[in-house]
């Protein structure tokens, strides 16, 4: 190296901002300012399934939602709270939202009008990534079409009227959490880019400059897994395949409008259940990666807790993560040089094969007709179930270790955990009893007549269409809700229903002599019953996170079940008739948004009411062990938490459930 | 030990199927899988006790069949839409391939077929066909009748491509097969006559456009008309399940075959042929076509099958005795 890489200009601290959010727009607000407080010096918003899929909090599909995974928003008046004393044009705000993310940003600038702050002086970003939703996390109200629409209106309207604003924040985050390597990370994060920008470019209402603008204005949202070094490398990879792209396909000349500008969660799904106070340094090193290398810096870092496998995290637990970036960015050294990476032969050569793996499989997405087209056939999603399925597998033989799940898993009792709270804290069940009470007060103090017209500006605004936002900002103003935006929108778009990706050829996880174990019982106890074994696998509730029942389903096929699965989002009655059209043995439930409980004991009422209680239930998710046994004192049949990564075991557990149902013998344990 | 969950009543049963109660349209289903000796009997039993006059002569069954990835779903979904808005009930029959390695299958297309609504009117049972390879399980075609004791209308819902697809013409009184737009296969497949020519034909996905018409009139072109003037003419169709264009119309000639049945009196003698195919597809499955060939061979066996006119496993038993007496002397 010839030049002093300590004499170049210190880099800046990137944003440091925590996913929060839960329970009410007051609760929330005063956990803002505490965090802010604290040194956090921007706001990451997680808003509650029902206003993230358009649902008022009185909607039946809201039940035990509300308040659960983030911040309830269902009208001016709790944006207006949640903002509270936090004035906005002073914040930079990340709000992940994607099917009503138009909704919620038309809500932030009704509520910066309020405060008497000017649109063009906001600073967020908007995550409203809708292709994403289809394949990983499950948010999405509309068909692909619709969506695609709102999500470059968004883009349109900001880049003329908030233009250091971030309107999509295109995500490979989600996509490794559903199952995807680096190379489709990289491969599809890209092509979801490219089609938003494309379906912009092709609508020619914007000149070159402006356009220009919007690819500059276009963020990321990547995942850092454990693997750091080829993580880092694959955020150099990202930085290296953008600039190409803008400046080839898009043709933007000035290098700024080119740079890769990402933010970053790092790996959730990787964060275990079983000595979870491991998972600090795994967060750490997960940083590393993407804050290492300076050509390819984040430019905003959130950090999970240590103990979001368990449950919801405490202050105290986001103040450890904070602290985490704190040190990194402000005690060590690392900001002081230039990129410590550039000429690292090893680097360079890892760089170059995840580029070009990565080109070949945007190849593969263009011959199948683009990513929209890809989604929509299925392609996608059928790639990352395999991908996940492959993992998992790798995790059963034990070619990936996990410390304290699949090896070295004798340990002392944590203190961390051992505490009154058990070591996580608990959204009040009364949440959602005062967000109801506090939408009807707005629905009868509005002004009905404005309201009302304002609804028909956006459905006229929908059809014809004209951008969506000046229309949505009036509908904030006039006190509509959030169930009222999106079902006027629903009415006119449309409801889509992704598919599910399970549909991929038998290829059996783990040991096949076990498979062929469990195969020949599910055969032998179908022949006991007179007939083959029939389970049905259920999302209840608004919890968008398929990839655990989808993992099950398609278990369950490989050894010889019949199974019945929907997808997302079905209400417990839907459930439930199709346990009954379908004669099924048994019902598993998936529920990850923490409202087990609500959601389980309705299904169970619904079971006894048609005379279904003999068909047993079992439950999938992330639930605390007091609940657990709340389930089974319940009438639950099993209860599997993250820390049962042993499918086979669970397959097995199935038979043996159905068997003592109907009387028959238990097999000894398969595994 | 004894099973803990005891077999129903065959006769309640059937008279609770025939009040279109959806937990017994349910039980009389798990009990026609049931292969367990018993409930063999009792699904005789069953067969027997459902309203003959229905059976033979009321509500309609439909087949649906198709490549995959045409859209079968969405489709259904549109069509119990407009069936719905008639005042008419729906039992739907959806079948999927399982596979031949484990047994094992995913179902799952309700919601589509629902359109993510929750209608309490429409009922449906999802089947694998076990391991038979693009036909249909011997299963079906008495769920289908417990289902038209129960509904107005009965779908029977199968993937396919080519010749095999068809098999459900042997259990529906309309037989409707979904093309793809731009895709020639299923022309090639009638042109060559390797395709029996439904009773309606639609092409889907209309709303791509140019691609859809060209299909639309190449089928057409393939149509021969009728020799006769009283004969089925089957109409070539346009339309989409996304904008729903061409639904009413579609519906509108899968009743018109329907009455056109009636008219020339042939819905119920269709039905006991139906009956006669099944017993003579699960005596093929059991002694293969030597067997058939014993009995006098497939269409006279056929033949005196439908001047028969007995319960279906009575049928089928009686025949089986017969070739098992054979051999055994």
């Amino acid at each position: 190296m010839n030049s002093d890489s300590k004499s170049e200009k210190r880099d800046r601290p990137w944003l440091m901002r925590t996913y929060s959010g839960h329970t009410s727009a007051r609760a929330s607000n005063n956990l803002y300012r505490t965090n802010l407080s604290k040194g956090q010096t921007g706001l990451s918003v997680a808003f509650d399934l029902p206003t993230q899929t358009g649902y008022d909090a009185d909607h039946p599909l809201s039940r035990g939602e509300v308040g659960k995974v983030g911040v309830p928003i269902g009208h001016i008046g709790d944006m207006e709270t949640l903002f509270d004393q936090i004035p906005l044009d002073k914040m930079n705000t990340s709000m992940t939202i994607n099917a009503t993310a138009a909704w919620l940003l038309s809500l932030y600038i009704a509520v910066a009008e309020r405060q008497g702050v000017a649109p063009a002086q906001l600073q967020g970003t908007t995550q409203n990534d809708i292709i994403k939703e289809y394949l990983s996390r499950g948010t999405y109200i509309f068909p692909p079409e619709p969506s695609v629409r709102l999500t470059t209106d968004v883009i349109s309207y900001t880049v003329h009227h908030i233009p250091k604003w971030n309107p999509t924040n295109v995500c490979s985050y989600h996509l490794q959490e559903a199952g995807a390597t680096p190379t489709q990370e990289l491969a599809y994060a890209l092509s979801t880019a490219i089609a938003i920008l494309d379906a912009i470019r092709d609508a020619g209402r914007l000149d070159g400059d402006a356009f220009a603008n919007v690819v500059g204005r276009t963020s990321f949202f990547v995942n850092a897994g454990i693997r750091f070094v080829e993580e880092c490398c694959k955020m150099r990879a990202f930085v290296e395949m953008w600039d190409r792209i803008a400046r080839e396909r898009y043709g933007v000349e000035d290098p700024k409008l080119r740079r890769f500008r990402y933010g970053v969660q790092v790996n959730s799904l990787g964060l275990t259940e079983a000595q979870p106070e491991n998972n600090v340094q795994r967060i750490v090193l997960e940083m590393l990666a993407v804050t290492l290398s300076r050509k390819a810096r984040a430019r905003a870092v959130q950090l999970p807790a240590w103990n979001e496998a368990l449950g919801l995290p405490r202050p105290w637990d986001q103040q450890w993560a904070l602290r985490m970036q704190q040190v990194l960015a402000l005690e060590t050294d690392l900001l002081e040089y230039g990129d410590i990476f550039d000429g690292s032969p090893i680097i360079d050569s890892k760089v170059r094969d995840l580029v070009l793996g990565a080109e070949a499989e945007m190849q593969r997405v263009q011959e199948e007709g683009g990513m929209v087209h890809a989604v929509e056939t299925g392609y996608v999603k059928r790639q990352l179930v395999a991908s996940h399925t492959a993992r998992m597998r790798a995790i059963e033989a034990g070619d990936l270790k996990i410390i304290g799940v699949n090896c070295f898993t004798e340990t002392a009792e944590s203190p961390l955990t051992s505490g009154t709270d058990s070591g996580i804290m608990k959204v009040d069940a009364a949440a959602e009893l005062d967000q109801v009470e506090r939408l009807k007060a707005i629905r009868d103090s509005r002004n009905p007549a404005e309201a009302k017209a304002a609804l028909n500006q956006l459905g006229e605004a929908a059809r014809s269409g004209e951008n969506i936002m000046p229309a949505s900002i009036r509908c904030a103003h006039a006190g509509v809700t959030t169930g009222e935006w999106s079902k006027e929108l629903r009415t006119i778009f449309g409801e889509y229903r992704a598919p599910t990706g399970i549909d991929i050829s038998a290829h059996s996880l783990g040991r096949s002599d076990v498979v062929e174990t469990l195969r020949q019982r599910t055969r032998k106890t179908g022949e006991e019953l007179g007939r083959p074994l029939r389970i049905l696998v259920g999302k209840p509730g608004l919890d968008g996170h398929s990839n655990g029942a989808e993992q099950i389903a398609v278990k369950a096929r490989d050894v010889g079940f019949e199974v019945v699965y929907e997808g997302i989002r079905l209400t417990p009655e839907q459930i439930v008739k199709a346990a009954e059209e379908e004669g099924v043995h048994l019902i598993g439930l998936s529920v990850l948004s923490g409202s087990h409980l609500e959601l389980v004991e309705d299904a169970l009422g619904r079971l006894a009411d048609l005379g279904l209680s003999e068909v047993p239930v079992i439950v999938g998710g992330i639930v605390p062990l007091e609940d657990e046994q709340d389930l089974l004192a319940q009438g639950v049949a099993a209860v599997y938490t993250p820390k049962d990564s042993d499918m086979n075991k669970i397959m097995s557990d199935l038979v043996n459930i159905i068997r003592e149902n109907n009387g028959l013998q238990r097999f000894e344990d398969a595994a | 030990m004894q099973a803990l969950h005891a077999l129903p009543d065959p006769e309640a049963l059937a008279q609770s199927v025939s009040e279109q109660d959806f937990s017994a349209v349910a039980k009389a289903l798990n009990l026609l899988d049931d292969r367990r000796p018993d409930a063999r009997q009792r699904a005789a039993r069953l067969l027997a006790a459902l309203p003959k006059q229905r059976l033979h002569n009321a509500g309609h069954l439909v087949g649906l069949t198709g490549p995959p990835g045409v859209g079968k779903s969405s489709l259904t979904a549109a069509l119990v839409r407009v069936w719905r808005k008639r005042g008419l009930t729906v039992g739907i029959l959806a079948v999927d391939p399982s596979s031949p390695i484990s047994g094992g299958a995913l179902l799952g297309d309700r919601l589509r077929m629902l359109s993510g609504g929750l209608d309490a009117s429409v009922f449906i049972r999802s089947l694998a066909c076990r391991g038979e390879f693009g036909g249909l399980s011997a299963e079906v075609w008495p769920m289908s009748l417990v289902m038209l004791a129960a509904f107005d209308i009965v779908l029977v819902e199968t993937v396919g491509v080519g010749q095999k697809e068809i098999d459900v013409s042997k259990l529906t009184d309309t037989t409707c097969f979904v093309a793809q737009p731009a895709s020639g296969d299923s022309i090639q497949f009638l042109k060559a006559g390797i395709m029996e020519v439904p009773h309606v034909l639609v092409v889907n996905k209309a709303d791509v456009g140019i691609a859809a018409r060209k299909t639309l009139s190449e089928l057409r072109a393939t149509l021969q008309p009728p020799s006769h003037a009283e004969d089925w003419r089957v109409p070539a169709l346009a339309a989409s399940a996304t904008t729903g264009t061409g639904i009413e119309a579609l519906a509108d000639s899968l009743e018109a075959h329907r009455i056109w049945l009636v008219a020339h009196g042939l819905l119920a003698p269709v039905r006991q042929r139906f009956q006669a195919e099944w017993i003579i597809k699960r005596l093929l499955e059991e002694f293969g076509r030597f067997g058939i060939e014993m009995l006098g061979g497939q269409p006279r066996l056929l033949s005196s099958l439908v001047e028969a006119e007995g319960p279906p496993f009575e049928q089928y038993d009686t025949l089986r005795q017969r070739l098992l007496g054979r051999w055994r002397d």
